[in-house]
């Protein structure tokens, strides 16, 4: 079974090392939403996001253990190529919609410019 | 030439085989855990769609409720902490496990999937809370992908919850057995998983959702 505990590759110590900064990357976020200590929002959701792709990266390396020669390489790469479709219809999604929500005036305005016609 | 051609394939054939005795089940077991991982990577792709969705439509709240009138930050972080909990003692499960120690691996998994069913249990609370205010899925965009991400990712750990249970009965009737231990290896990849999508969820859907 050692080829098992090889193959999970996790110890006491890596577990609670994960642990821990999970829950300061939980708490930070949550303190800057509950204690409502940032007055520039844009700031405040910069940092959540931040330190929600630190706890991600974390949970990967200390609770799912992606290593990049696990399993040849295969589990490292299929990972890689998740993350840049998930990269490319977020972002393309997000880019798009935004752009097309700037370009479309909202309908009540247009209803009031047509009722303000003299 | 010909005559030593006839021996060579049958030789050829042994050495492509799978190796004999531990080996072998290495061979499977490396197959299975990559086949689940590549799994969880399609559920990836998945969960990014709704959030993509989510992104999008999140701001469109028809004239109804908007997060901050919805989301009680307070019960999503104990929530938060419920998940966290069970990864970390389902960590403490697989290490019990590496020690060939049934009754610890039960034990922490017993653990898991009690801290598994608090959780469970505030999102429902959540969802009845929500229904009976009137903000359904029929009443905005905003709603519509809020349940649908959300509820996607509930219904994750209600099937993580239920396999769990049928891994706890496997265990009591065969013990730590090889098929039992690459179970128990996979499901920890699918619970650490969707711990991992919770931390987008709580970040996009409540955090930022209740900020801007």
């Amino acid at each position: 079974m050692s080829d098992h505990a090889k193959g999970a590759g996790g110890t006491f110590k890596s577990y609670v090392i994960g642990f821990l900064l999970s829950v300061v990357l939980t708490l930070i976020p949550f303190w800057i939403v509950l204690g409502d200590v940032m007055d520039n929002t844009a700031w405040a959701v910069a940092i959540i996001f931040t330190l929600g792709a630190a706890q991600m990266l974390v949970h990967i390396h200390y609770f799912l253990h992606v290593t990049l020669k696990a399993e040849e390489g295969w589990q490292a790469m299929s990972l890689g190529l998740t993350v840049l479709l998930l990269v490319i219809v977020l972002a393309g999604s997000i880019w798009v919609m935004f752009n097309l929500d700037a370009n479309m005036m909202p309908a009540h305005e247009q209803i009031e410019r047509v009722r303000n016609l003299p | 030439m010909t005559d030593t051609s006839t021996d060579q394939p049958k030789e050829f054939f042994v050495i492509e085989d799978p190796h004999h005795g531990d080996d072998h089940e290495e061979h499977h077991e490396n197959g299975t855990m990559l086949g689940f991982w590549i799994y969880l990577m399609s559920d990836c792709l998945i969960f990014g769609i709704l959030f993509a969705t989510y992104a999008v439509l999140g701001r469109n709240y028809a004239a109804g409720p908007a997060p901050v009138d919805l989301f009680d930050i307070e019960m999503i972080l104990v929530a938060t902490f419920a998940l966290l909990f069970s990864s970390i003692t389902y960590g403490f499960a697989v290490l019990r496990m590496e020690m060939d120690d049934l009754r610890g691996t039960v034990l922490w998994l017993i653990v898991t999937g009690l801290f598994g069913a608090g959780f469970l249990y505030l999102e429902i609370e959540e969802f009845k809370h929500l229904w009976h205010i009137g903000a359904t899925p029929m009443a905005s965009a905003f709603l519509s992908s809020f349940f649908i991400l959300v509820g996607t990712h509930g219904l994750h750990v209600l099937g993580g919850s239920i396999w769990l249970l049928v891994l706890l009965a496997q265990l009591g009737q065969h013990g730590l057995t090889h098929e039992n231990k690459r179970r128990v290896m996979c499901l920890s990849l699918f619970w650490h998983f969707l711990d991992l999508i919770w931390i987008g969820v709580f970040s996009l859907v409540y955090l930022t959702g209740v900020l801007l």
